[in-house]
C-alpha cells in the first residue's frame, strides 16, 4: 500500500536474506568469517554462505547450545564467528551457553536469530520468538539489534561482524518493506528518525516500523504531527532521541513483534522514566502466547497492525492532554 | 614447555607434590573450594604443563600454543596451582583464592587471568568451547592442540554428548578430553546418582579413541598423551581413573571433600602427609 510520506513501502524481501547476502559478502571479504549452522541454513539463508564458502561453514547438527558454545570457541581463536538458528531455539537452548561462553568472557560471538516475533505464521508458538530481546537483552556487554528491512540488515550484519562485543542480531520471516535506499549508514546505539513530528513520537523496530509510519500517516490525515523512529540498536539504545521524544512531543508509543515485558519499551520507559517524564502507551504481544495462521491474521488478532499503534497513539495522546 | 628436555618421573612427581601442598594451602585459607576433584587431576595436569604440551608462560597468546581448558571449573585450585608453577601467575598470591579482588576467583575467569583459555564453571560447556578452538586451529593449518578436562559427574550433562558426536563427526584429532574419573560427585557416588558405565563404550560409539589408564601414575598419563597425538582422523578421550582426594588420607573416596575445605586440625594433618 502506497503512502503519502515519502515513505512508499514497497514489499521487500525478507530480513532473513539480507542477512544470508551479508554473510556472502563477509565471507569473500575476510577469510576468518566463518558460520555455524543447526540444520536450518535453508531457512536462516546460511546456505548461501555454505554454497561458496564450504570448508569455513560447521555444520552442528541440531544441538543449538553445543552450536553457541563451538563458536564462542570459534571467536574466542580469533574467528569472527556466526551461529544462526531460529531465533526461538538459538536464544532459548543457547541462553545458558550465550551467558557463560560469550557474556561473561566477553567473546564477540555473532548470534543471528531468524523467524523472530509471531509474524512466523503457521508454525506456531513453539518456534515463535517473542522472548529473545528480554533474554538477549538481559546479557551483559551484548549488542543487540533488530533491523526493518533488507537495507538496514545487510549493514547492520557487515557492521557488527567486526564488532568487538558479543552481539545478537534479530531476523524475520515475513516480507519487509523497504524503509532505507541503498547506502543508508548505521551504527551501533543509533537510530534513525524516519519522520518529523510534535505532537507525538512512535518508536517502532523490526517489522513494526512499516507499520508504525502507516499510522503516523493516518493520524497526519486527522491533523496530528507524529514523529517515527526505527530504534534498530535494542542495546544500546539511542537514549539522546528518546529524551529528545520525550522534551519535544510529550508522547511516545512504543510498538514490538516482541513481548511487552522486557521489550524495547520497558527500555525506553526507563530512559523515560530517568529523564524527561511523559505520557507512555506500549503495542505488543502481551503476557500470552499466539497461535497458527496466516502472518496477516495473526498481526491482526494479536494487535500489532498500523490500526492499534493508532489507536494506542490516541490514548497516549488523550491521556496527554 | 617449549623445551625439549623431558622432564622425569621423579621431577614430575616432585611437582605433583607441591602443587598438592598449594592446594591445600589456598583452599584452607579460603575457607571454601573444592580439594577433592582438584586433588585427583594432579598427575594429569601436571604431565601437560610440565610435559606434553606446547605452550610459553611469557608468551601466553602465542596463536600456535596448545590450550588447555578445565571443563569442571570448580577444581580451580588445582589448575592455579600448576599455572603457578609453570610461571604464568603469581604463586605467593595463591592464598587470596575465592578473595575479594583476588584473581584467584572461585572458577577460572579470563577477566581476571587473560592467560585461561576459557572461563568456566557451568558443566558440560568446555568441550564444545575446545571443539570450536580445535576447528579454528585446523582451519588455520595450526599444528596446536586442545585439551579439555571433563569431570566425571560433568558428562552427565546432555552437552557433552552433543559435543561428542561434533569432534568425531568433523573427524578433529586435535583436540584430547580428559576424563577425571573420581567416581564422585557432590551428592556422592557416580554410579548412585547417574551411573556412567560402560563408559568406554560410550565414548567409543561415539566415534572417539578411547584410552583408559591409572590417573596417578606418570608413566600412564605420559605415553596416553603421546598415544593421542599419534591418531589421526578421529578424537581422543582419555579415561583417567583417578582417587578423588588423591594424597591425603582422609579426604580420599570421601565424598565429603568434594566440596569442603578443611578445618585447621585437618590441614596440619594434610600437610603432614604431604611433607
Amino acid at each position: 500500500m502506497a503512502t503519502n510520506t515519502k515513505y512508499e513501502l514497497k514489499p521487500g524481501p525478507a530480513t532473513r536474506e539480507a542477512f544470508g547476502r551479508a554473510l556472502v559478502a563477509l565471507g569473500r571479504e575476510n577469510t576468518q568469517v566463518v558460520v555455524c549452522d543447526a540444520d536450518l541454513s535453508k531457512s536462516t539463508y546460511t546456505h548461501l554462505f555454505a554454497k561458496e564458502f564450504p570448508e569455513r561453514f560447521v555444520s552442528c547438527g541440531i544441538a543449538e547450545a553445543n552450536m553457541v558454545a563451538i563458536g564462542a570457541g570459534l571467536a574466542a581463536s580469533g574467528k569472527i564467528a556466526f551461529v544462526a538458528s531460529f531465533s526461538a531455539f538459538v536464544m532459548n537452548k543457547g541462553f545458558e551457553q550465550l551467558r557463560v561462553t560469550a557474556a561473561y568472557p566477553n567473546v564477540p560471538l555473532k548470534v543471528v536469530g531468524t523467524h523472530s516475533g509471531i509474524s512466523i505464521g503457521e508454525d506456531g508458538p513453539s518456534q515463535m520468538s517473542i522472548e529473545d530481546l528480554a533474554l538477549a537483552c538481559s546479557l551483559p556487554g551484548f549488542v543487540v539489534v533488530s533491523p526493518a528491512d533488507d537495507v538496514s540488515m545487510f549493514e547492520l550484519v557487515k557492521l557488527l561482524a567486526y564488532h568487538p562485543a558479543p552481539c545478537f542480531i534479530r531476523a524475520g520471516r515475513a516480507k519487509a518493506a523497504i524503509v532505507y535506499e541503498d547506502g543508508e549508514k548505521f551504527t551501533v546505539g543509533g537510530s534513525k528518525t524516519l519522520l518529523e513530528g510534535k505532537d507525538l513520537t512512535i518508536i517502532a523496530h523490526g517489522l513494526m516500523v512499516a507499520e508504525a509510519i502507516r499510522s503516523a500517516e493516518a493520524l497526519g490525515e486527522e491533523g496530528v504531527s507524529v514523529r517515527v523512529i526505527d530504534m534498530y540498536s535494542i542495546k544500546p539504545h539511542d537514549v539522546e532521541a528518546v529524551n529528545k521524544a520525550a522534551r519535544e512531543t510529550g508522547a511516545i508509543v512504543v510498538v514490538e513483534e516482541h513481548l511487552v515485558d522486557g521489550g524495547l519499551g520497558v527500555r525506553v520507559a526507563q530512559t523515560v522514566a530517568s529523564g524527561t517524564p511523559c505520557v507512555m502507551e506500549f503495542v505488543g504481544i502481551e503476557n500470552r502466547y499466539a497461535e497458527s495462521g496466516t502472518p496477516e491474521s495473526i498481526l491482526d488478532k494479536y494487535g500489532l497492525l498500523a490500526r492499534d499503534v493508532t489507536a494506542a497513539s490516541r490514548k497516549a495522546l488523550a491521556r496527554k492532554k | 614447555m617449549t623445551s625439549a628436555e623431558t622432564p622425569s618421573f621423579t621431577e614430575l612427581e616432585a611437582i605433583s607434590k607441591r602443587v598438592r601442598r598449594s592446594i591445600i594451602e589456598m583452599i584452607t585459607a579460603a575457607k571454601s573450594g573444592h580439594p577433592g576433584g582438584s586433588l585427583s587431576a594432579v598427575e594429569l595436569l601436571v604431565g601437560l604443563y610440565f610435559d606434553q604440551m606446547k605452550h610459553d608462560p611469557k608468551n601466553p597468546k602465542w596463536p600456535d600454543r596448545d590450550r588447555f581448558i578445565l571443563g569442571k571449573g570448580h577444581a580451580a585450585p588445582v589448575l592455579y596451582a600448576v599455572m603457578a608453577e609453570a610461571g604464568y601467575v603469581p604463586k605467593d598470591q595463591l592464598n587470596t583464592l575465592r578473595k575479594m579482588g583476588s584473581i584467584y576467583q572461585g572458577h577460572p575467569d579470563v577477566r581476571f587471568i587473560p592467560a585461561l583459555e576459557a572461563s568456566t564453571g557451568s558443566l558440560g560447556e568446555g568441550l564444545s568451547v575446545g571443539l570450536g578452538m580445535a576447528f579454528a586451529a585446523r582451519l588455520n593449518g595450526s599444528p596446536s592442540r586442545t585439551y579439555v578436562m571433563l569431570g566425571d559427574g560433568e558428562i552427565q550433562e546432555g552437552q557433552i554428548w552433543e559435543a561428542a558426536m561434533f569432534g568425531s563427526f568433523h573427524n578433529l584429532d586435535n583436540i584430547v578430553a580428559l576424563l577425571d574419573y573420581n567416581k564422585i560427585q557432590l551428592d556422592g557416588w557416580v554410579k548412585d546418582i547417574m551411573a556412567l558405565e560402560p563408559i568406554g563404550d560410550k565414548w567409543r560409539a561415539f566415534g572417539w579413541h578411547t584410552i583408559t589408564i591409572d590417573g596417578h601414575n606418570p608413566a600412564e598419563v605420559r605415553s596416553a598423551y603421546i598415544e593421542a597425538a599419534g591418531t589421526k582422523n578421529k578424537p581422543t578421550v582419555i579415561i583417567a581413573h583417578t582417587i578423588k582426594g588423591k594424597g591425603v588420607s582422609f579426604m580420599e573416596n570421601n565424598p565429603k571433600f568434594h566440596g569442603t575445605a578443611p578445618n585447621p586440625e585437618e590441614f596440619q594433618k594434610a600437610m603432614a602427609e604431604l611433607a
